[in-house]
């Protein structure tokens, strides 16, 4: 049996700051933009060349009405995360800081031997950014 | 739950977790949420279910663990990095959070981690985050 990924949420809460975050700001691409009537969209981006897609997630579209308030709460709180690798911590993260983001933690050399950084998305989930340490030039 | 605040004191928040190692006070927390010390105080143990003073002492503490757990800085070094003044209420904070000195800490066996990312890891161990302690001598990861 073969498994692999094909779709992970973020739950948003502004579809379209999302997006324009996702593909403007980190590279994205669009995969899928199909508006499902008015309270539904399937919105998906993915890294080029990539399979595994990120649903970005309105949670006034996905959440169902009695836990909608919750969701936002806990997005807005800054309890989410979503983790991505990079081929340039310090050039994307210096775009994103430039491009007004929230930072959380600075680009830092781990022990564990990786560059990370992290910053919110708009709607507060915690993005972490990663760059193997072997892989800087 | 009034949810008009909460991204203003998820900014104070990512602050306190910035800037742990820095002088920090009510006043200049406050200011990030852009409230007054007396609201800020009040919702912040509503939103987050500790103060603001209690979250900045359990994260330096999580980080002295952290730096401890690693193993190459003395435990006055670790004080310092983390924030603390004096050793006395660093190693009086730590014992009673974690259950055991500093120097204790340090001492053990703490090779169960590895396979862990550090960022969970940090959210596991902050004291008085979980219910139950981390088996790390043994070895095994909590699934």
């Amino acid at each position: 049996m073969t498994l692999s990924i094909t779709h992970t949420p973020v739950y948003c809460l502004d579809l379209d700051k999302s997006l324009a975050f996702y593909t403007d700001r980190l590279g994205f691409e669009v995969r899928n933009d199909v508006p499902m009537g008015p309270d539904m969209r399937w919105l998906t981006v993915a890294a080029p060349g990539d399979t595994h897609e990120l649903l970005l997630a309105g949670v006034d579209h996905h959440i169902s009405p009695v836990d909608r308030a919750a969701m936002r709460d806990l997005v807005s709180k800054g309890e989410l995360a979503v983790f991505i690798q990079v081929d340039d911590l310090d050039k994307t993260f210096e775009s994103l800081r430039a491009a007004g983001a929230e930072i959380l933690q600075e680009p830092t050399d781990q022990p564990y031997g990786v560059r990370d950084a992290a910053v919110r998305d708009p709607s507060g989930n915690h993005l972490r950014l990663s760059q193997p340490l072997a892989a800087r030039a | 739950m009034d949810s008009g605040d909460l991204a203003h004191l998820r900014r104070a928040r990512d602050l306190l977790d910035r800037e742990y190692a820095k002088p920090l006070n009510i006043p200049v927390m406050a200011r990030a949420a852009l409230m007054s010390p007396w609201h800020f105080c009040r919702r912040f143990r509503q939103v987050y279910g500790e103060t603001p003073y209690a979250y900045l002492q359990t994260r330096r503490v999580e980080r002295a663990m952290a730096l401890l757990r690693h193993g190459d800085l003395s435990v006055t070094d670790v004080c310092m990095a983390v924030g603390f003044t004096s050793l006395g209420s660093f190693s009086s904070t730590f014992t009673r959070l974690v259950g055991e000195p500093p120097s204790a800490y340090r001492a053990r066996d703490h090779s169960g981690f590895a396979p862990v990312p550090p960022c969970v890891a940090r959210a596991w161990t902050r004291p008085g985050r979980n219910p139950s302690k981390i088996g790390e001598a043994g070895g095994t990861v909590p699934a």
